[in-house]
Formats: C-alpha cells, sequence, structure tokens
C-alpha cells in the first residue's frame, strides 16, 4: 500500500453539489430557441416492407415542418454501435428505410413547431405495410426456408464472419487442447442450458439531442452520449456533412449503462438542423426507450464440464447463442465477451471449446450493457461450479480459490479472443479474489448456513456464492488522451475527452492528475467531451476510463511536472541539485529554498523566457488487467407459493487501488442493485405480434430503496503494477454477481435450479412442484 | 391559459395549455431543475412540493395549482447556499449521474420535517417513489441518515 494523499481518499465528487441543487444541466435543459420538436413513428409490425407512405394530411397540419422516411432521406448503411474504426459490428442500419425488422423500428419522423404538434401529426401518417413472415425464435433463425433479415448489401467493415444470408451476424469460435480425451477422462460430467433475457438499462435520463447552427455555421450536436468522437464521426457518415464542421458537447449525462453508446438519434436531429437551418430536440419517452433504443442481448448458454472426482477440471464446451435481435450492434463483442470474459477465470482447464453465434431475430436490438456478455457467460459458469462442488462434496470457496487464475498466470483465451480480431497475451498482475471471497463468505455466515435449509413455518433460507472477472479497456484498440494547461494560482486546467455519464470519471482522474503533481483536487478544473475542446477519447465503454484514461492523465501530469521543475530550477538558480516536489511547491533541500506552483506559474508566464506551462498525453495499452469479484446471498423462499425474498447481498471487488473508494463502493452498489433486479424482476414480455407489452416502470419492475436487501460492499485492495497508482477498473463488473449468487442460494433453500433468468416466484414454484412430482 | 405560479417563493408568470401538465409548464418556463424521467408518475424525476407535499408534477394539471406554492430544489437549497441535505447527499456519495438527485432531495425534505428521526425502514418507505439506477440506494439512505443526524446538532 503506497502512500497517497489524493489518491484512495474518498473526495467529494466534484460535480455532486451542482447536480444535487439542481443547477447542472443535462442535454434538455439547455433553452434553444425556436427549435424543431420531433416525433418517431414506430412500426407496428415486427416484419414488413413499406410499399408506400403518404404524408400529405400531415404535412397539411399548421405547424408540421417536414416528415423524414425512407423517401427523402439518405440510403446509407452503417452501424449505430457507437464503436472505434473501422467498427466490429455490421453495417445493417439505414436511418429510415423500406423495410422494418421488429416492432418499434423506425418508420418516419415527423418534424413540428411544438411536440404536441408533433405527436398529433404522426397519427395522421398513412402507411401500406406488406407484412412480412417474422423470425422470433434464436433457435430457428439459421433454419433452411428462415425469413431473412437482411438483404447481400449488408456487411462487415472488418474481416470477419456475417453471413446475413443465414440471419448469421457475427461467429466466433475458439479451441485448444482435446475435448475428447477431457471426456475420457472424466467421471462426471455436468451438461446444462440456460438463458439470460432481455433487459432495460433504464437510466433515468432517456435518449436526448440538440442540435443547432452556430454562429459560424458550424453544426453543434447537445447528446447524452458515452461517445462524443464516435458521434461526431457517425453523424458525419450518416448526414455526409464534415467532421469539421461538427462539434459535440456532452453536458451533464444522466446514466448510461452501455445504453448511451448507440449512436441513433444525433443523426436524426443532425438531418433536421441541416436541411431546415433550425434547432432540432429529439427526446425519448421511457416507452420508445424500452422498446426501440437497445437493450441487453439475451443469450442461451449451453455449458458442458467434466472433473474427475478429485475435483480437477478436466473440460469445458460452451456453445452460445446470442439472440442479437434486428440489427446486430455489437452482436460480435458481446458474443466474444461471453468467451473471453469468463473462460480465463479457471484457467487449468486444458481441453476447451467456444463456439459463439449472434443471430438476427424481428425482435428490439440488443447493444452494449453493462457485464456485456460476461453477465450472461456467469450465469452459466457459477451454477456448473456450484453443482460440480455438491457433488463431489467440496467446499465450494475453497475449490473457487485452489482453481481460478492466479497472479502471474495467463489464459490462452487472452491471446485467442480479442475484439474481432485475435486477443493479446497477457498475465494477472494482481488479484484479490480470495480476500474477496473470504469477505463474502464471512459477512452471509457461509459455513453455519450453507446446506442448513434454516425453515422458518412455510419458509425456508438458503446461500448462494458467484465469482467472476472483466476487463479493464480493449488493448490495443481503445485509446484516451488529456492535454493540461497551469493558471497562476497553481491551478491546472485538466481537458479530456472521458466522458462521465454519472460515473465521477471527471473526478477520479482530477484525483489522479493532483497526486501526480503533489497538490489538490481543488486545483484541477476539469472540462470533459467536447470535441472542440478535447482531446480525443474512445468513450466511457469496457470499463476502460480510469485505467487507460487514467493513464494518459498521469502521463500528462508527469510532463507537466517536469515543465514546473524546469522553471523552479531556473527561478532558484538551482543547477544541478535536487528538486523534490511536495504540496504544490517545488523544493531545494540543499539551498534550503522554495517556490510555490504559482510562483512558478506567474514566473513562466509574465518573467523570463516566457512561455504556457501546458502538456498533453496520449495512451493505449498492451493488456486488460482484469478486476475480480465475489458475492454471496441469503434468500427466503416461501414453498407454498415460490416467493422469494433476497434478504442480505455481500459483494467485494478488487479494482486494483481504489482511486476514491466511496465512488468505486458506488459503482458496485448500483451494478449489483441492477443485477439484483435484472436476476429477480426485469423482463421483456412480448405479444405473439413480438410487441413489447410491458414497456413502462409500472410493469418493468426496477427496484425502489423499499425493494433492496440489507447490502454489504468492500472494496479489496490490490496494486496493478501497470495501472494508474496501481489501480483497474470496476464499472461494470458488480452486474455479474446477483444472476448466479441468487440461482446458487435458491437451490440451498429448496433444492431446484432454475436455468433461465428471472427468477419468478412462478418458476421457482413451477421448479418445486415439478421436483415433487418427480 | 395564464396564471400566476408562486415557485420558490417567486410569483412568476405562466403561460400553458388547458390539459397540460405542470412538468411541463415548469421546463417551459426555465424552471430545468424538475427533471423528466418517465411522464409516468413512477421515477419521481419530476418531483416537487406542492404546499410543502411530494407530488409528481408529471400527474398534476397547471390549471389546478394556481393557488398552490411549489417548491422544487433550488427551494431547499442553492449552489451557494446549499442545504444540510444536499451537502449530506455530496458527502455521503450519494449522488452519481444526479438526474434522480432533485427529487431524491425533496422527498427527503419532507420526510425529515414531519419524521426528524427517521429509521431506516422509515426512510426506504418515503423514497420509494423516487427511481435510482446509479446507486443502489445504499448511500442515498446513508445521505438521509446523516442530514437527519446534522438537523439534529444544529
Amino acid at each position: 500500500m503506497k502512500n497517497y494523499t489524493v489518491v484512495g481518499k474518498s473526495e467529494k465528487k466534484i460535480d455532486s453539489l451542482s447536480l444535487a441543487t439542481g443547477e447542472s444541466k443535462f442535454v434538455d435543459d439547455f433553452e434553444m430557441k425556436k427549435s424543431l420538436h420531433c416525433i418517431l413513428v414506430y412500426s407496428p409490425h415486427a416484419f414488413a416492407e413499406i410499399i408506400d407512405i403518404d404524408d400529405s394530411e400531415v404535412r397539411a397540419i399548421e405547424g408540421v415542418v417536414d416528415v423524414l422516411s425512407f423517401k427523402n432521406t439518405k440510403q446509407i448503411l452503417h452501424t449505430t454501435a457507437g464503436q472505434g474504426f473501422p467498427e466490429p459490428s455490421p453495417y445493417d442500419c439505414i436511418m429510415f428505410e423500406n423495410i422494418v425488422r421488429f416492432v418499434g423500428d423506425n418508420v418516419a419522423m415527423v418534424v413540428a413547431e411544438t411536440p404536441k404538434i408533433a405527436a398529433t401529426a404522426t397519427k395522421k401518417l398513412k402507411v401500406d405495410y406488406k407484412v412480412l413472415t417474422p423470425l422470433f425464435d434464436a433457435e430457428r433463425a439459421m433454419d433452411e426456408g428462415a425469413p431473412r433479415l437482411h438483404g447481400e448489401e449488408r456487411f462487415a467493415p472488418i474481416p470477419v464472419k456475417y453471413e446475413p444470408e443465414r440471419n448469421l451476424a457475427a461467429e466466433v469460435e475458439i479451441a485448444f487442447g482435446d475435448l475428447k480425451q477431457g471426456e475420457a477422462e472424466s467421471d462426471y460430467i455436468f451438461d446444462h442450458t440456460y438463458n439470460a433475457h432481455y433487459g432495460s438499462h433504464c437510466a433515468i435520463e432517456p435518449h436526448s439531442v440538440k442540435t443547432y447552427f452556430d454562429e459560424m455555421g458550424r453544426l453543434v450536436i447537445i447528446s447524452a452520449t458515452q461517445v462524443p468522437f464516435h458521434v461526431r464521426r457517425i453523424v458525419s457518415k450518416v448526414c455526409e456533412f464534415p467532421i469539421a464542421k461538427i462539434r459535440i458537447i456532452k453536458p451533464r449525462v444522466g446514466g448510461g449503462f452501455g445504453g448511451k453508446q448507440e449512436v441513433f438519434l444525433d443523426q436524426m436531429a443532425a438531418t433536421v438542423t441541416i436541411k431546415h437551418k433550425r434547432p432540432c430536440r429529439i427526446v425519448l419517452s421511457r416507452s420508445e426507450v424500452f422498446q426501440s433504443s437497445r437493450t441487453r442481448h439475451p443469450i442461451r448458454v449451453k455449458l458442458k464440464m467434466g472433473v474427475k472426482k478429485t475435483g480437477e477440471m478436466t473440460f469445458l464446451e460452451m456453445d452460445s447463442l446470442l439472440n442479437s435481435g434486428a440489427y446486430g450492434s455489437h452482436a460480435l463483442t458481446v458474443l466474444s465477451n461471453c468467451g473471453a470474459k469468463v473462460l480465463p477465470l479457471f484457467n487449468k482447464i486444458k481441453n476447451l471449446h467456444f463456439i459463439g453465434r449472434s443471430v438476427y431475430t424481428n425482435l428490439p436490438v440488443g447493444g452494449a450493457y453493462r457485464g456485456y456478455g460476461a453477465t450472461q457467460g456467469y450465469l452459466a459458469l457459477n451454477q456448473h461450479i456450484d453443482m460440480i462442488c455438491r457433488k463431489l462434496n467440496l467446499d465450494m470457496p475453497e475449490y473457487i480459490k485452489e482453481n481460478h487464475i492466479k497472479v502471474g498466470e495467463t489464459s490462452e483465451v487472452f491471446k485467442a479472443i480479442g475484439e474481432g480480431t485475435e486477443g493479446v497475451t497477457q498475465y494477472v498482475n494482481s488479484c484479490g479474489l480470495d480476500q474477496c471471497i473470504d469477505y463474502c463468505i464471512k459477512e452471509i455466515d457461509w459455513y453455519n448456513k450453507r446446506d442448513k435449509k434454516i425453515i422458518n413455518g412455510d419458509k425456508v433460507r438458503g446461500v448462494g456464492l458467484c465469482v467472476s472477472m472483466q476487463g479493464s479497456g480493449i488493448p490495443l484498440i481503445d485509446m484516451a488522451s488529456a492535454h493540461m494547461k497551469m493558471n497562476e494560482d497553481g491551478s491546472f486546467n485538466l481537458n479530456m475527452g472521458a466522458t462521465d455519464i454519472g460515473t465521477g470519471s471527471d473526478t477520479i482522474l482530477a484525483q489522479i492528475a493532483a497526486e501526480e503533481l503533489s497538490t489538490t483536487l481543488d486545483k484541477m478544473i476539469v472540462l470533459s467531451s467536447d470535441t472542440d475542446r478535447t482531446p480525443f477519447d474512445v468513450g466511457a465503454y469496457a470499463s476502460s476510463t480510469t485505467y487507460i484514461t487514467g493513464r494518459a492523465v498521469k502521463k500528462c501530469a508527469a510532463k507537466i511536472k517536469e515543465q514546473i521543475i524546469q522553471v523552479a530550477r531556473d527561478i532558484m538558480d538551482s543547477g544541478d541539485n535536487e528538486l523534490i516536489v511536495d504540496s504544490a511547491k517545488v523544493i531545494d533541500e540543499k539551498q534550503n529554498k522554495s517556490v510555490t506552483f504559482s510562483e512558478v506559474c506567474y514566473y513562466s508566464l509574465y518573467t523570463h523566457n516566457q512561455f504556457q506551462i501546458q502538456a498533453d498525453a496520449s495512451e493505449i495499452v498492451k493488456q486488460s488487467p482484469p478486476p475480480f469479484f465475489a458475492s454471496t446471498a441469503e434468500v427466503e423462499i416461501d414453498t407454498k407459493t415460490g416467493d422469494i425474498k433476497l434478504l442480505k447481498y455481500c459483494s467485494a471487488v478488487d479494482c486494483g487501488q481504489a482511486i476514491n473508494p466511496q465512488l468505486a463502493e458506488g459503482q458496485i452498489e448500483g451494478a449489483v442493485a441492477n443485477g439484483i433486479a435484472y436476476a429477480l424482476t426485469e423482463q421483456y414480455i412480448f405479444s405473439d405480434k413480438g410487441n413489447l407489452i410491458n414497456k413502462n416502470f409500472k410493469n418493468y419492475k426496477i427496484p425502489v430503496a423499499a425493494d433492496m436487501p440489507e447490502m454489504k460492499t468492500k472494496v479489496v485492495e490490490s496494486h496493478e503494477k501497470s495501472g494508474p497508482f496501481g489501480a483497474k477498473s470496476v464499472g461494470e463488473i458488480g452486474i455479474n454477481g446477483p444472476m448466479p449468487t441468487i440461482a446458487n442460494a435458491i437451490f440451498d433453500a429448496v433444492g431446484v435450479r432454475i436455468f433461465d433468468a428471472p427468477f419468478t416466484p412462478e418458476k421457482i414454484y413451477r421448479a418445486m412442484k415439478s421436483a415433487n412430482d418427480e | 391559459m395564464n396564471t400566476v405560479l408562486k415557485i420558490n417563493g417567486k410569483n412568476i408568470d405562466v403561460k400553458f395549455d388547458s390539459d397540460e401538465h405542470l412538468l411541463h409548464t415548469l421546463r417551459n418556463h426555465g424552471i430545468s431543475e424538475v427533471k423528466n424521467g418517465c411522464e409516468e408518475g413512477e421515477c419521481g424525476a419530476c418531483m416537487v412540493l406542492l404546499d410543502g407535499k411530494p407530488v409528481n408534477s408529471c400527474q398534476v394539471f397547471t390549471a389546478t395549482v394556481h393557488d398552490s406554492e411549489i417548491t422544487t430544489v433550488k427551494g431547499i437549497g442553492t449552489l451557494h447556499e446549499p442545504s444540510i441535505i444536499q451537502e449530506a447527499y455530496v458527502e455521503a456519495g450519494a449522488v452519481q449521474c444526479g438526474f434522480c438527485t432533485p427529487g431524491m432531495v425533496l422527498a427527503s425534505y419532507a420526510l425529515l420535517r414531519d419524521n426528524p428521526n427517521p429509521t431506516e425502514d422509515d426512510i426506504k418507505r418515503a423514497l420509494s417513489g423516487n427511481l435510482c439506477r446509479c446507486t443502489g440506494y445504499v448511500k442515498i439512505i446513508e445521505a438521509v441518515q446523516l442530514a437527519a443526524q446534522k438537523l439534529q446538532n444544529t
């Protein structure tokens, strides 16, 4: 444990008072005079061809300015995935097209003087559809004769398997060792199929964008986005408008969780502003967010594992089928991570095969979502581990400790799977998983509760455990950068493309800069995410900001420190003396002299050899050090009804050095709460026509405070030598815990295994009933 | 229609449609600290105090409120003069994205005014009209406990 002064302290989040007093501005809080307002018209059919659109009655309404549809917009193939370039997602989207592929797909957009006029006018739009036979079952998507969603003009911009003629949006396969031999060596084989379901991010701020031309004729886009620089690039492509004339401003963003990585509204608003030379506003309603934005990809995971009587794992075979919905956004990379972030955890397995396929269906579109495939994969892996331990009568915490990847070790999986390319060989530098497990089993009182089936009337209790790892950014692909300059009072402007969407990245990156410069957090003036004013950053995704942008900021601050020392040397006439930087001062101990940062800056700006103390730095990384996570839970099941109550949830994370422990805890608590609801109550319910019928908070149940169990959270510190001040990531990993932890706890209580999430009372009741009937 | 609304102690002239909800009237007149998260009365982001009582402004017709005192989060405290509750939210780390925070602060204010020494269950119940997707509510509950303590010591 290093002795830091700013890092490792729970400094107050720098924007939190402004947010708590209602001063901070989100996209829709920016006033724009004479703005146009847009309301989208969506397909009522899961699959249809649009024969014609008659907008004459709409255009006749006073206050309607335009109706955008395939008839008057450019037909430019692109992906809305909001990733780096070229994207690892297929180019299969057109902003408005003459084919609609799910209930909720874009048909047209009414542009009017007020939101009310636009909303009323949408009802007058006449659309002539030729309804096609839809495809809802992902398992049937590649069958001969299955409805085909996309034509042959669709393509993948990177060299990967993509076969729209079979509805195959992506495929990943890796294999090493010899499965047959592994099977032959096995005393027991565990072979089960799990289903992780659709989910909505439910950021409380809906997707929002405002566009206008500034006084220089440049297009300004104020966007609730996780990826401002990708927005600029994608809007430029889709609107055929030069990057030089586009500026993206990211204000405060009301949560993202992956949902605001998707770039699908910005180009629509931009199109209106470019065409009509007027400001434009699009803000989705909650039901639109549920149905027509992006979701968590449902994944069916078949997992087969063998073990010897000793517990030694002999082989692992995983077959994942990802339902990508109507478009292939993140279809390849979420699928890859279902293996890549899951399979290295038990790295002693010598014989392994992972095959994953992503297929199109006429259902809502998947996208990036916190956990990103790992959440779905761990649902399977952790239940398997529980089964193995029960069958062999092994102590589960000890079994995991014995078998998980350790410091100095690697996994062939790291090398085999990347982001549409091969991966990168890496060795684990830091791992606090054992401490995480120890904390969680102690907090839940594991050894007094596991297998004890504590009964109280009709109710019985059980406990479960799970472990997981994630990554810290995408090695050799993600790039982040920072620019800093110094001011007369010893303060610094820190300008970054890194995108704080509520995570606190502005704060922790400023802490990193302050630590490197031996000054205090209040000396950092942060500007993040304005494509005109801040240098490039890929944005807020892949658990990358603390690790990668953090490294860029540290490097940048180190350059600033060098310049400060040089100026101080000049001021104090220090010659070759060793100079120390401490508490915003430069000290020459030999001469018993010191100068403050403020004096250094005044001197550099006004006195001699004047120059601006400033620097920039960029970083890419060669590795993606995994954070580690464990969680335990205690549930109580009503054996008469299947009703499930989550009593307590304990989590521990090893995120390396926590830059700000309070914010790190907040990331875990939020991710775990989201995971708990995903495990127990959140689900997409479709009509037989593919219409999402519960697209509101009344019927898609996310938790309120009163729904939460007792929560215990611990940040276990380790030191990741490649990370800024020892840090790894923390943003996503917590969400991997609740599904398998709760599933294992349900089994511990009532002896039934629920393979398909969410674990509703009805499913538990039915499982108990069929177990009793047998 | 026209009326005068009393917002945070000030009289403000507003224009609105007869079927307009208070949320829109407020936001149309620059009261942007009142957030729109769902317009279904479920998320609490648009919460205001109407004569001291927390309501979802997306469910209230503007035409019905002309005699009432409306309090938004800025009526509880401002950036330069924050209330103890707002400071407690900051100190406890209860603000992540902050979109739900104005509503949460108002619900907390109403609770602590009526019940200065709430139990954890009281807090959970009082905040159960407000959705937060970032925090898991742990630090929000801690913030209310911290505020209760600080208010009792003043």
